[in-house]
Order: structure tokens, then sequence, then C-alpha cells
């Protein structure tokens, strides 16, 4: 987004010749109704695509042999081949098997455990279960979360953290939790916004972790300045937004997400709708491409609805491509590890594919998961050619095998002829190839001014060690050509000047 | 006409004059002096200047790597984006000759405009040269490009008040100070402009409902 900038800049340097400079016009705000699935191109205009998932199956209770229905359901989690659902309405967590894409089997109605005087749940908003197999249960009704083990008996009560910025009369209300792999627990809970609290394994509270940015506008704290104690009280604080959602990703950083964000904040890239944090509770999600990270860029209103995406949950697959879940337009983004949209797709609506309120999303190898709250419906999504095609191609360029990663990224292309990542994918390819030429033409097509600064680089080199030879006689003629001349001048002057002949 | 076109010393004052355009832009205020005062500008080569500024404004948009400009073609218009000089040189040379002949300013209405068109050779000069270094460089050294394209602008900037300082015969204060007159007698014009064309349309469009109202009835 720099260099957009540096032009912006000499497009207002370039006013003392024109009043109107039609280059950097805007791209037009379609809101990418049009289409299932979509992506954005360098430009930010909607691309329709072919479909990257497609809708495999919808389970809603009855297809899930449930005798009491769920009701609101609203944590989701897959274990190994297990998933879990907390079904919040109904104080229980289901505990699935995962048979295949279509299918999975009820296992367990896990709705109380062994070892505590109040031995159920109530409204249970999420689970967690670590890597030995513990469940971590956000008992948000009870003020609580529960560590059991795999026979439910009761291993651990984390309970509200003791802390002199918290006021101890809001009650606590754990909602989300994440756990690493040495089963610290990081958990949002309701009310709480100085970031995910952290608890120790052995049930200590060690902190908070990653609070949001505050954002502010000057005005507002001049105004602030100015104003008396009763009015300042009136006033919106400053304080940082709570975080909707976590995720803990295979190399142990938290995912986490909000949607109180505002359309202005992310478009000055003031506020962060989705944030990979690391132990020291920074942010450090690579922000490489032409469009924050935020879901739709084009946030026209349609249908009723309006404003910037609300993330309400985000997966990660091994690839580090991660897919976020936007409750306001019901629609999934698909990200790359540099930050480039990978897809786009979804809905409001009834019908499959289309939701009313998604609130969970998880994954199963490349099978996405979304549980929907008002319909108590899981929806699963598998890859289509195209989508599969595109993880292959990821995958095959991390493992270092560049030249199947560029076949791939030519199937791609011959599938879906407006898919930017394609072009760039074959482009790294061939630098990786040494093809430096080729490669050039492709970042070209698809502007990416970095890789084809290293295709042209290396290129030039080759360019100059080939045609050493003629660089250097057209260098030696520059000198010698005039310096010849201007002999050959002096000796004429001598012969005409000579005495000899003018004698 | 075509006895002029085929006269040698015609071609060598214009060849002359478009030379003393590099004199300018090196020895301003000798130069632009000599502009009006000696006679070595001339309409042609003025028309030149200008003309050059508008090609290499155009083939910049296609032939400037695309590193440092992205083109969104979809959206362009290039005679928009040739006006995008004209309409502010016209109105610069309108403008300045309109408050500077009230003034005491010794130019006339074709002096400033040749004098402004020589004020804009650093442009051509500077930016087609950059334009076909540009696809030679990575982005890493490409800091220059945007450095030297400002600085054209900005020597562009200088010439042209200096030139108009130099053709009316003003001090370094009086040329500021209508400087900063004629970009305010600009907006005017544009406002005046803007004022008239809609009056014009609305004009126009009360015309036409009134010729179709009376075709309905007839």
């Amino acid at each position: 987004m720099m260099k957009k900038k540096h032009f912006s800049i000499l497009c207002i340097l370039a006013l003392v010749f024109s009043v109107i400079c039609p280059v950097n016009a805007l791209a037009d705000e379609s809101t990418g109704d049009d289409t299932y699935t979509y992506n954005l191109d360098y430009w930010g205009d909607v691309q329709d695509s072919p479909d990257f998932y497609t809708v495999c199956k919808v389970f809603t209770s009855s297809e899930l042999g449930l005798e009491t229905k769920m009701k609101s359901p609203e944590g989701l989690f897959v274990y190994q081949n297990f998933l879990y659902v907390c079904d919040t309405g109904n104080n229980r967590i289901l505990e699935f098997e995962r048979i295949s894409s279509e299918k999975l089997e009820l296992r367990r109605t896990i709705d109380s455990f062994e070892g505590d005087d109040n031995n159920t749940f109530n409204a249970p908003t999420d689970v967690a279960v670590s890597v030995e197999g513990n469940f971590f249960v956000a008992d948000k009704g009870n003020a609580r979360i529960l560590k059991l083990d795999q026979k439910l008996n009761l291993l651990q009560i984390f309970v509200k953290p003791v802390d002199n910025t918290l006021d101890a009369t809001i009650p606590f209300q754990p909602s989300k939790l994440a756990i690493d792999t040495a089963e610290r627990v990081y958990c949002i809970a309701t009310g709480i916004n100085k970031g995910l609290i952290k608890y120790e394994p052995d049930g200590t509270f060690s902190g908070f972790v990653g609070a949001t940015k505050v954002t502010f506008d000057f005005l507002d704290y001049v105004w602030k300045k100015l104003a008396t104690q009763e009015q300042r009280a009136q006033m919106e604080s400053f304080v940082p937004t709570e975080y909707d959602n976590v995720y803990m990703d295979h190399e142990g950083f938290v995912y986490a997400c909000t949607g109180a964000v505002t359309r202005e904040d992310l478009r000055a890239d003031k506020a962060q709708a989705i944030r990979k944090i690391n132990l020291m509770g920074n942010d450090i999600l690579v922000r490489n491409g032409e469009w924050g990270i935020y879901g739709d860029i084009h946030m026209g209103s349609g249908g009723g609805y309006e404003g910037p995406s609300y993330f309400s949950d985000v997966t990660v697959f091994p690839n580090d491509i991660f897919i976020c879940l936007d409750r306001n337009r019901g629609r999934l983004f698909g990200y790359d590890d540099q930050g480039h949209m990978v897809f786009a797709f979804g809905g409001n609506g009834n019908m499959d594919g289309y939701f009313r309120r998604p609130v969970a999303i998880e994954h199963y190898d490349q099978d996405v998961y979304v549980l929907d709250t008002l319909d108590c419906a899981i929806t699963v999504f598998v890859p289509t050619e195209f989508g599969s095609m595109v993880y292959k191609a990821v995958d095959q360029f991390d493992q270092g095998d560049y030249n199947a990663s560029g076949e791939s990224w030519e199937r791609v292309v011959q599938i879906n002829g407006n898919y930017d990542l394609a072009y760039i994918g074959i482009g790294r390819a061939r630098l990786r190839q040494e093809r430096y030429k080729e490669a050039m033409e492709y970042f070209e097509v698809k502007y990416d001014d970095e890789n084809y600064s290293k295709a042209f680089k290396q290129y030039r080199k080759e360019w100059v060690e080939d045609h050493i030879a003629i660089i250097v006689l057209i260098i030696l003629a520059l000198f010698l050509v005039p310096m010849g001349i201007g002999r050959i001048k002096a000796i004429k002057h001598e012969i005409d000047t000579d005495e000899l002949f003018t004698r | 006409m075509i006895e002029a076109l085929t006269r040698k010393e015609n071609w060598i004052r214009y060849l002359n004059s478009l030379k003393f355009a590099l004199y300018c832009m090196t020895h301003p205020l000798d130069g632009f002096w000599d502009l009006t005062h000696e006679r070595r500008g001339t309409y042609a080569g003025a028309n030149t200047i200008l003309i050059a500024t508008l090609m290499v404004r155009l083939m910049t948009l296609r032939y400037t790597s695309f590193l440092f400009i992205q083109v969104y073609w979809e959206d362009v218009n290039i005679f928009l984006y040739l006006a995008s000089v004209l309409f502010p040189l016209a109105l610069w040379v309108i403008g300045n000759w309109a408050l500077t002949t009230l003034f005491d300013g010794k130019g006339r209405l074709g002096q400033v405009y040749i004098a402004t068109c020589y004020g804009l050779t650093p442009y051509p000069v500077i930016q087609f040269p950059l334009m076909v270094l540009s696809n030679f460089v990575t982005i890493e050294e490409g800091q220059f490009y945007s450095v030297l394209s400002i600085i054209s602008l900005i020597y562009c900037a200088l010439l042209i008040v200096t030139a108009m300082g130099q053709i009316h015969e003003y001090s370094a204060g009086k040329n500021l100070l209508f400087t900063v007159a004629t970009l305010f007698a600009m907006l005017v014009m544009i406002f005046i402009l803007t004022i008239f064309f809609s009056m014009i349309s609305q004009g126009v469009l009360y015309m036409i409902s009134l010729v179709r109202e009376f075709l309905f009835r007839l």
C-alpha cells in the first residue's frame, strides 16, 4: 500500500498542472452480491470466481439423531476425529465422531461430570480439548472454567482472576477458550477488555495478553480534556475492544478476532479485525496484501446488512491459511500466510451454504465446519477441484517442490483466469526455476512489484553477464571514437598549418 | 504558407528558439528576459514544448514501469487527461495576463503564453529519460524516481514564476504577489465557469422541456 501513497503524493503535486487526475480513480462500489464465491483483485474490484468450497451436507438436530433439539449452540471444536458442539441452550456438550465428510455419529452427550457438588453446566459457551485429551469447558453461567479428563472427572477449576484492576462486583463470564500444548488457558470473558486472560497449567492467573490498541481521535481527546467530570462520565470512554473469539494454531500462536471495529478505523489501519498474538502479546499477523484483512472492503448496505464484516470466529490450517467467519453477511474469508485473500464466499439466507447467524468455524483436514446458532445446524464444506488445487499448489510450494507447484498453479489458472494468487504463484515457481523473464511477465500482470524486482534483478544480472563483451565494446567506442576524431582533426590541422604545405 | 515553410531561415529561427528553451532552463533570469525583449522565443517553439509535454505525460502512463505508476485503464480518458494540463495552463495564461495588464505588466497575452510554455521545458526533459530509466531498475533502487519526478514539477513551477517576473519587468516581491493573485484569479474563473455551465445546461433543459410540452400538446 505504500507505493499507492507515494503515487497520491505525486498526484497532489501534479495538481500544479492538473485539476483532474483520472489515473488514481477508485474501483466501483460493487458489493459482490452477484456470485457466491468471489475474490478481490489488485484494484479491489470484485472478481467472480468458481466455487472454492461447496456444501457437502447440512447437519440439523434430526439428522444428527438428537432427541432434544439443539438450542442456540455457540461452540465448536475438532479434536482428532471427534467434533464437539457446545449446546449452550441445553447446558450440554455433544461429542460426535466424524466418520466421513457426510457422516457424523453421536458418541456421547455430556451434561454432567464427577468431582464437584455443582456437577452440571450452566450455559457453556465453548469447549476445547488439549493435546493430552483433557476437556476445558467455559461454564459461563457458573462463572468458571472446568478441566475434565476423558472420563469426565473434574481435574481443576479456573475461577475469576484476582487482580486489582478488575472490578470485583462484575460477574466472571468466560465465553471462549484456547488451550496451548502445555495446557495454559487463554480465555475471553465478557466484560473484560484488557485482553486474553491467561492461566498457567496449575491454575494461577498470570496476566492479560494482547489487549487491542485503544483508538481515539484527537478531537475527542481535546473535548474530553475540556469537559467537566459529569460530562466526561456521559461520553464514550477510550477503552480497548473485547475479542469475540480465539483459536490456537498448530504453532502455538493465538488468533483472536473481534467484530467491534468501525469502517473508518479499519480503513485507516487503526483497528484490526483479526490479530495473531505471540507469547509477548504482540500482533504478528503478516499483512502484505493489497487490501486489509477485514473481510469485505466494499461495505455498501445491501439486503439490510451494512458496515464492516463482523468476524465471529477463525480457524487456521497447518499451511497458515486461515478462514474468518463473518457474522454480519454470513461469509467466509480465507487469507494466506502473507495476508492475501484466498477466497470469499457465502451469504445470508436459508439455503444450504447460507447462514442466519454463524458463530463458530472449525476444520478437519480441508473440510470446514460452520455452526449456525439460529439455525442450530452444522454446515460442512468440502473444497472443490479448484479449492483443492489451490491448497495443493500452496503446500507444494511450502515443501519446496517448485516445479509441481507451478504446474498446480497453471491448472488453477485454467479453472479461474481471474485468480491473482495463481499468477503470482506461477511467477514464484518460475523465479525458483531461474526462468526470470517468464517470472517477470507473470508478476507484471498482477502488479507484484516486490517479486518482480527480485526476478528483474536476476534477469538484469544475467543479461549483463551475457552481453559483457558488447557493453565493454560500446563503452570503449564511446571513449575511443571521439578521441580518434580529435586526433585525426589535430593531424589534419597540423598538416594544414604546416609550413611545408602553406609555403 | 508553403513559401514560409520552405524558407530556410524560418526553420533556423525555429530550431534556435527551441534550443533557447534549454538555455532558459539553466539561465532563467537572463533567458526569460531575452525571450521577449530580444524576441528569442517563437510561438512554434512554445507549441512544440507544450505538445512534447502532453506527449510525455501520455507516454508515462503507458511506458513507465508498473513499479512506479499503476494505471487503472478502465477509468483513463485521454482527453480529460490532456485537459488536466491544458485547462490549468489556459486559466493561468489568461488570469495572469488579465491581472498584470492592469498593473504595469509589460508582457502581452501571447508573450505570457510563450513564456509559460518555455517554463514547462523541464517536464519533458526530465520525465522522458526518467520514464525510459524506470524500466531498468528494481523497486529498491526506485527512490530516485519519485524524487526526480517531484523535482521536475517544482523546477517547472519555479521557471514559470521567474518567467512571469521577467516578461512583466516586475520586482521579486511584486512577482510573488501576482503569482498568488493569479492563482486566486484561476479559482475565480473556475467558479464562474462552473456557474456558467450549470446555468447553460439548466437553460437548455428548460428549452427542451418546453419544446417537448409543445409537441405533446400539438
